[in-house]
């Protein structure tokens, strides 16, 4: 799109830029580009300005300070170049529970993208045709998103407590559970099934229950959006060639949604990957939850040391990209087809 | 397949799906009502009652108080909590980010929705490509700056913040809107003798008023709920907490019963409800649309 113009306006005006140019028609519609270029170019930079002060320069410096020994008692005198050194990277990658929190990182992203879009999803398909009440129901599904973090993730705590909690407190009339299950806090809890063992990690599936329920709504309306613009003549087509619901969905519809799905699956990966508040809320990193968000957050204000957690933030935004990277090598047409 | 077993397969699906689809309609409004109602219901109960009878669902009339919310809200020199206060530093922080979020971010989205400039379909993409750096990457050299220049704990800074994470989303809410005002209407205005910016303000914004109002709800729903900034900037400063802030260090203190944690998440969450249900509509069409398009 952006070349054609300007090769347009090359094979036209063969002669270079003077404004005597050669005829009126000719110079119209180059000096009418032109100050739309300017005029852009004018309305873009305060916006441009803004994201450059706030966004780009932090995000250059944090760079700078990662290859730095900053803490933030000397960074007051310090300058903003010297002292280079690769301690931190070292650090960060020697030090203890790193590679277990990248895989924690993972699971835990993996899991909450995929149980919520699914969830989403599934809701979408449940509240497509009209009935009595649907509007509402529409609204109150989007409180768990729209509903302040601290807030839900309090209810959630006080819901799952050992002592006061409703979920145990039913659990054991209805289920009958011994024990109180400390749901928040548990590393691994141990389950028979058939007389064989598991282990499974509680705290990190509540952590990923609690990001499925909060975020379904987002993918779920985003993916009703689509699935009311899919032209209803396909389905009654294949209604008529005898093609059961089921086949529908995996036949018509699916492939109709299939862009939508794969940019929210990415849209969450990117946010779950970087989400701090709902672990640090809920466990506070600990019982297996300790996501590389909340890991910068403890050597930033625990220890102080800028510098490492510099180091750490710049790893998990490497990763990240890496894994981007990956998944729009493979699947890269289908979230462009949507984006 | 033959003709009959596929309309008796195509009979047997339709039945379960429709009783499934209940089931599922079912499921989803208790999952997203429940909580909501279970964290109003303590707020109003003593912790006796709480503690005596954790499974309950009712409230009994014996056992209505209000006396939560008093706690909470009354100020820390009465004795109570002082989530007036926060309220009103929250309110603060949220309307000043929506105001210089929406000043930012509309001549951008005009510029990329109308102008054929040098890298116009670069920048919006550039815009996104901020949320791929983590905000906690962004959270230590600002903390760092704001250290520093002693902003750290004031709310300017902190709205300061909360613009740089939401400039990038609000451009591309408001390019979706602004590119369906069709560009004759601007022609009209030009040919009548409006400058660019005249048009701009006497034609184009008015007409992206719905639009404007849904981004700004959206901003304002993340400045509201946000945590993370304002725990690095303002944890020093309990005069400059917002509500979310303020309310994570009430269930930090002890001797802080659980129902009035609750009844602080129940003046947390008020203001942001009520704001979506007043303009839901708004806001889900503002947020999808383009979504739709295939």
């Amino acid at each position: 799109m952006t070349t054609a113009p300007a090769g347009a306006q090359k094979r036209r005006t063969p002669s270079p830029r003077p404004t005597g140019g050669p005829g009126r028609p000719d110079r119209r519609p180059a000096t009418a580009r032109s100050r739309a270029n300017r005029a852009g170019l004018a309305f873009v930079s305060p916006t441009f300005l803004v994201v450059l002060v706030v966004v780009v320069l932090p995000i250059a410096w944090t760079v700078l300070l990662a290859f730095q020994d900053a803490k933030l008692v000397d960074i007051q005198g310090m300058g903003l170049f010297g002292n280079w050194s690769l301690d931190n990277f070292s650090d960060v990658f020697a030090s203890a529970g790193f590679w277990s929190s990248l895989k924690t990182t993972l699971i835990y992203t993996a899991g909450s993208t995929a149980g919520s879009v699914l969830l989403g999803l599934v809701a979408a398909l449940a509240l497509r045709k009209p009935f009595r009440g649907r509007g509402l129901l529409r609204a109150a599904m989007l409180l768990p998103y729209v509903a302040p973090v601290v807030a839900v993730a309090f209810v959630w705590e006080v819901a799952l407590s050992p002592q006061y909690g409703i979920v145990n407190d039913w659990g054991s009339r209805l289920f009958g559970w011994d024990d109180p299950i400390a749901f928040l806090s548990t590393r691994a809890y141990e389950v028979n099934v058939l007389g064989a063992h598991f282990d499974i990690p509680l705290a990190l599936l509540t952590v990923i229950a609690f990001e499925c329920w909060r975020y379904f709504p987002f993918a779920f309306l985003f993916i009703l959006a689509r699935l009311q613009a899919v032209p209803s003549v396909l389905e009654e087509a294949a209604t008529v060639d005898g093609a059961t619901p089921l086949q529908r969905f995996r036949h018509i519809l699916l492939p109709q949604l299939m862009p939508v799905i794969a940019l929210l699956c990415v849209l969450r990966f990117i946010m779950t990957f970087n989400k701090f508040d709902d672990v640090y809320l809920l466990t506070g990193g600990g019982a297996g939850t300790d996501v590389a968000a909340v890991r910068v957050y403890d050597f930033l204000t625990a220890r102080y040391d800028v510098g490492a957690a510099a180091a750490q933030a710049l790893v998990l935004a490497a990763s990240l990209m890496i894994l981007l990277g990956f998944y729009f090598k493979f699947f890269g047409n289908k979230v462009q087809e949507e984006a | 397949m033959t003709g009959k077993t596929a309309l008796s397969r195509a009979q047997v699906e339709d039945r379960v799906l429709g009783v499934l689809k209940w089931l599922v309609i079912a499921f989803l409004a208790a999952i997203t009502l429940l909580p909501f109602y279970y964290m109003l219901l303590l707020s109003l109960k003593p912790i006796d009652a709480l503690l005596l009878d954790p499974g309950s669902l009712w409230l009994s009339a014996k056992d209505f108080t209000v006396s939560t919310y008093q706690d909470v809200l009354r100020s820390t020199d009465a004795g109570g909590q002082g989530f007036m206060r926060f309220l009103l530093n929250s309110a603060l922080v949220s309307l000043g980010t929506v105001l210089l979020t929406l000043a930012a971010a509309v001549p951008g989205a005009y510029a990329v929705s109308r102008l054929k400039f040098f890298g116009h379909r670069q920048v919006s993409a550039l815009f996104l490509a901020v949320y791929l750096f983590p905000a906690t990457l962004l959270a230590v050299p600002l903390f760092v700056i704001f250290a520093r220049m002693g902003l750290s704990s004031s709310l300017v800074g902190l709205a300061v913040v909360y613009v740089a994470q939401t400039v990038p989303v609000s451009v591309y809410m408001l390019k979706n809107y602004l590119v369906t005002i069709p560009y004759s209407i601007e022609e009209a205005a030009a040919l009548d003798g409006c400058s660019r910016l005249q048009t701009v303000r006497k034609v184009i914004l008015p007409l992206a008023l719905p639009s404007l109002m849904a981004t700004g709800l959206y901003v304002f729903m993340i400045a509201w709920n946000e945590f993370l900034f304002a725990l690095l900037f303002l944890a020093a400063d309990p005069d400059s907490w917002t509500v979310s802030l303020g309310l994570a260090q009430l269930s930090n203190g002890v001797e802080v019963p659980k129902t009035v944690l609750m009844a602080g998440s129940v003046v947390l969450t008020i203001p942001v409800v009520f704001l979506f249900f007043a303009a839901e509509r708004l806001l889900t069409e503002g947020l999808t649309s383009g979504a739709d398009k295939s």
